[in-house]
């Protein structure tokens, strides 16, 4: 594949969350207005200066993107609307990005968020795709939690991985999450209390499992000189992928479709895994964030676990990963699940973080997964920040 | 090893009966053919007629040459389990009365890789049979069972509510005068059904297998599906536990429209054959509706047992054939009523019986008694909705499927006259 033109002149601002809340009685649309003011408030822009507009969101049924800019009283010039789940993120940045390359935008907000009411998931889940309805319901009607049970037991079955394996990601998380006030999960997690969770579907246990929650996450897409003009800090834009559906004859996923385009994302960014300051994986279950870190270059297929057991996953560790706690710990805000991230990551590399704060972090790499659509997840993507300016 | 079902103790009267509740029974167009092809006991997969990939899940188009002609086709049973889950917590009602549930992912031989229920006497990472089943939602789902048969495989809970087993149930035969009830009693005492009952009209008329059935065991209690009040009080006396019914009355005369000169026959093919299922299902479904989800002997299934001229005008018998399409037609209806409640509606279609007199001046091949009896049995265990018993059913099936006009014709043919 030849090197894609280069993201040069982009500049990423304003990253927002909003607090999350395990139920909400609110709608996705109020969580999606609380966190585009956020980010607007935080560039110092108006709703009106806004021309481009990017939503992901489960929950705004039957409103699309373009009830939402009546709804919010937008006019944006660019509209896009992201339904991938974990991968949103990134691919909502490469659109965005090369929207304002071209001059088709000026200034692009890119915001998931979803609701979550007391019987939400469920009735999110019975709706969620055709070969889900068909073949993956009517077997137990695990969700998820089933699906990538069968996922990690192949997982573990090949490689031998172990259940402390896991866990350490998720501890290490929890860590993390601590020093993050959004975050959901406010206790501490110990490797035992991991190990002795209740099962959900085998292996899966509990503390391997997110938590469905309401919240949003919001960032700017605009260019270079227009967030220095604003004085704003940004990140810029190194590299970005996408693929969906690779690797399709795989008869249970052990690798996502980072594989087929990982050269491209470094030989485009420039620099190698080894040179990121930290690393944001989608975590919806840790065998994922496994496979990213493996298929995304850090280290051999199958040896992922043997790479991240002489790693400190934590902010002050060697290898800082999912800052704010990820999924895992902050929770699973439907789709601002596949932003969570990439927030956080822009928020890292403008030295923006606080309590998370990675010291002098400089370059991020940002992986998203989503979508299982029958028996593995169809989208990933994975991007490349870098500072621009620091706050 | 799958322990072997006890017979339920006695059902404590004070205790309330568990709703039924049901998997999920949403489908695609295209996955209703896996039901279509389970309500029959096979296990068929879509293979491109182009580029010959078989496809799972159920698509309108290739996943490999973008062909949209998929015709379903029989697929070998073989697979391997690659990886498997025990479902501990579900938001669906239905399994989480059941957990824990063991699902897993199973690579056929036949090509794609399917999620499939996965019996308790699999091993992991075992070789596995994949078949299709019908669920409780009446919908075609995939079971992976031991590669060889397993002692008492048929009591796991999982075959339990994909099949309407006999073993430990209680069975009405609706008329104790069917030349056919003695060997149908006889083929569900040795698949273990509890109890039989079986319902006798006119019984100041001698008739010659009533000392069988008695024999057999069979309790015989009066019923006559034409007349209201008694299949009313029978379904009062014991319809709180009849488990399986099989309606086996049946008004059968030769003659169509013309050889019989008026409609005496032909309104009692009505009364027996079509109002006798109507004031039977009105009696006794609603109770059986109830008890679907009753533990070990929760009521089951209801079985028809049809002529195939229903399907299609079969002369000589053209007036009793028309009786026989409007129960079929019934029955359909009887399964869209019953589905809310998981109660199954199994048709048995057969062609002329070699124990009804009537069927003397045909020529072989003929059903009897005893296969008829065999076909029941095994559409129950194997908990199947439409059972094809003999060769002349089968080949009637066949010909209606490849195009019911030409049969028609085949059917309706004036001879050879002057």
């Amino acid at each position: 594949m030849a090197r894609p033109a280069s993201y040069e002149g982009v500049a990423l601002v304003a990253p927002f969350s909003t607090p999350y809340q395990r139920y909400s009685i609110d709608t996705a649309h109020h969580w999606i207005a609380t966190a585009l003011r956020g980010s607007l408030q935080a560039a110092g822009l108006k709703p009106a200066e806004l021309d481009g507009f990017s939503v992901s969101s489960f929950t705004l049924f039957p409103d699309t993107a373009v009830g939402l800019t009546q709804h919010l009283g937008l006019c944006p010039r660019w509209l896009d609307h992201i339904p991938m789940g974990g991968a949103s993120a990134g691919v909502a940045l490469r659109r965005a990005a090369r929207a304002i390359q071209a001059g088709d935008a000026e200034i692009i907000a890119c915001v998931a968020g979803d609701t979550n009411h007391i019987d939400s998931f469920r009735q999110l889940l019975s709706s969620f795709s055709r070969f889900a309805m068909d073949a993956s319901y009517p077997y137990g009607y695990g969700g998820p939690n089933a699906s990538f049970a069968l996922l990690t037991d192949r997982y573990m079955t090949e490689y031998g991985a172990t259940r402390e394996d896991f866990g350490r990601l998720c501890v290490a998380q929890r860590d993390n999450a601590l020093k993050n006030p959004n975050a959901v999960m406010k206790k501490p997690l110990t490797m035992q209390q991991y190990l002795d969770a209740r099962p959900i579907a085998e292996p899966i246990a509990l503390f391997d499992c997110v938590m469905p929650c309401a919240g949003a996450e919001a960032f700017l897409v605009m260019s270079e000189e227009r967030a220095q003009s604003l004085g704003l800090p940004y990140a810029r834009l190194a590299a970005a992928i996408e693929r969906h559906n690779a690797h399709a004859d795989d008869p249970i996923q052990l690798r996502g479709g980072w594989t087929m385009d990982v050269d491209v994302l470094w030989d485009q960014a420039g620099m190698g895994p080894q040179e990121m300051n930290l690393v944001q994986t989608y975590d919806d279950y840790p065998v994922i964030s496994m496979m990213q870190i493996e298929d995304l270059g850090f280290c051999a297929k199958g040896e992922g676990p043997a790479y991240l057991r002489n790693k400190d996953l934590t902010i002050s560790g060697d290898f800082p990963h999912n800052t704010s706690g990820g999924q895992l710990s902050a929770g699973q805000a439907g789709a601002a699940g596949g932003f969570i991230g990439m927030v956080e990551a822009i928020r890292q590399v403008t030295g923006q973080a606080g309590g998370t704060q990675v010291p002098d972090a400089e370059r991020a790499l940002v992986s998203g997964f989503g979508m299982i659509n029958f028996d593995r997840g169809l989208c990933s993507s994975a991007a490349v920040l870098t500072t621009g300016a620091r706050a | 090893m799958t322990h072997p079902l006890a017979p339920p103790p006695k059902k404590n009267p004070q205790k309330r009966s568990v709703s039924p509740t049901r998997p999920p029974e949403v489908r695609s167009r295209a996955a209703l053919h896996l039901t279509a092809a389970a309500a029959e006991g096979r296990f068929a997969l879509q293979r491109c007629a182009e580029c010959g990939k078989v496809q799972y899940p159920p698509r309108d188009a290739c996943s490999a040459c973008l062909s949209t002609d998929l015709p379903w086709q029989d697929m070998a049973p073989g697979g391997t389990l690659i990886a498997e889950t025990t479902v501990q917590t579900s938001p669906r009602l239905y399994f989480r009365e059941r957990m824990p549930w063991r699902a897993g992912t199973v690579q056929l031989d036949a090509g794609p890789t399917v999620l499939a229920h996965i019996h308790g006497d699999v091993a992991r990472h075992a070789r596995v049979r994949v078949v299709a089943r019908l669920d409780q939602a009446g919908q075609g789902v995939l079971v992976a069972l031991p590669e060889t048969d397993t002692p008492n495989m048929e009591d796991d809970p999982l075959m339990r509510a994909l099949s309407a087993d006999p073993k430990h149930r209680r069975v009405l035969i609706t008329d104790a005068r069917s030349a056919q009830a003695p060997a149908l009693a006889r083929a569900l005492k040795q698949a273990g059904a509890a109890i039989i009952f079986a319902g006798e009209p006119e019984s100041w008329r001698p008739y010659p297998q009533r000392a069988e059935l008695q024999a057999l065991g069979v309790e015989i209690l009066p019923m006559d599906v034409t007349d209201t009040a008694s299949v009313q009080k029978l379904a009062g006396e014991i319809g709180g536990k009849t488990d399986i019914l099989i309606n086996t009355a049946r008004f059968l005369r030769p003659g169509g429209v013309l050889d019989r000169g008026d409609t005496g026959f032909a309104r009692d093919e009505l009364e027996v054959n079509y109002l006798g299922l109507m004031r039977l299902a009105q009696a006794f479904g609603p109770g059986m509706c109830a008890r679907a989800a009753d533990g070990v002997n929760a009521a089951a299934a209801w079985v028809n047992l049809l002529s195939v001229g229903a399907l299609s005008n079969a002369r000589p018998f053209g007036a009793y054939s028309a009786s026989q399409a409007g129960a079929y037609s019934l029955s359909q209806s009887l399964r869209a009523e019953f589905r809310p409640s998981g109660l199954r509606v199994m048709n048995v279609f057969f062609g002329p019986t070699e124990e009804d007199d009537w069927y003397q001046p045909l020529p072989p091949p003929r059903v009897t008694a005893l296969a008829l009896a065999r076909s029941v049995v095994d559409g129950l265990q194997r908990g199947l909705e439409d059972v094809w018993c003999g060769d002349i059913a089968q080949d009637l099936r066949d010909r209606f499927r490849r195009d019911p006009k030409v049969l028609e014709r085949e059917m309706t043919l004036g001879g050879e006259g002057a």
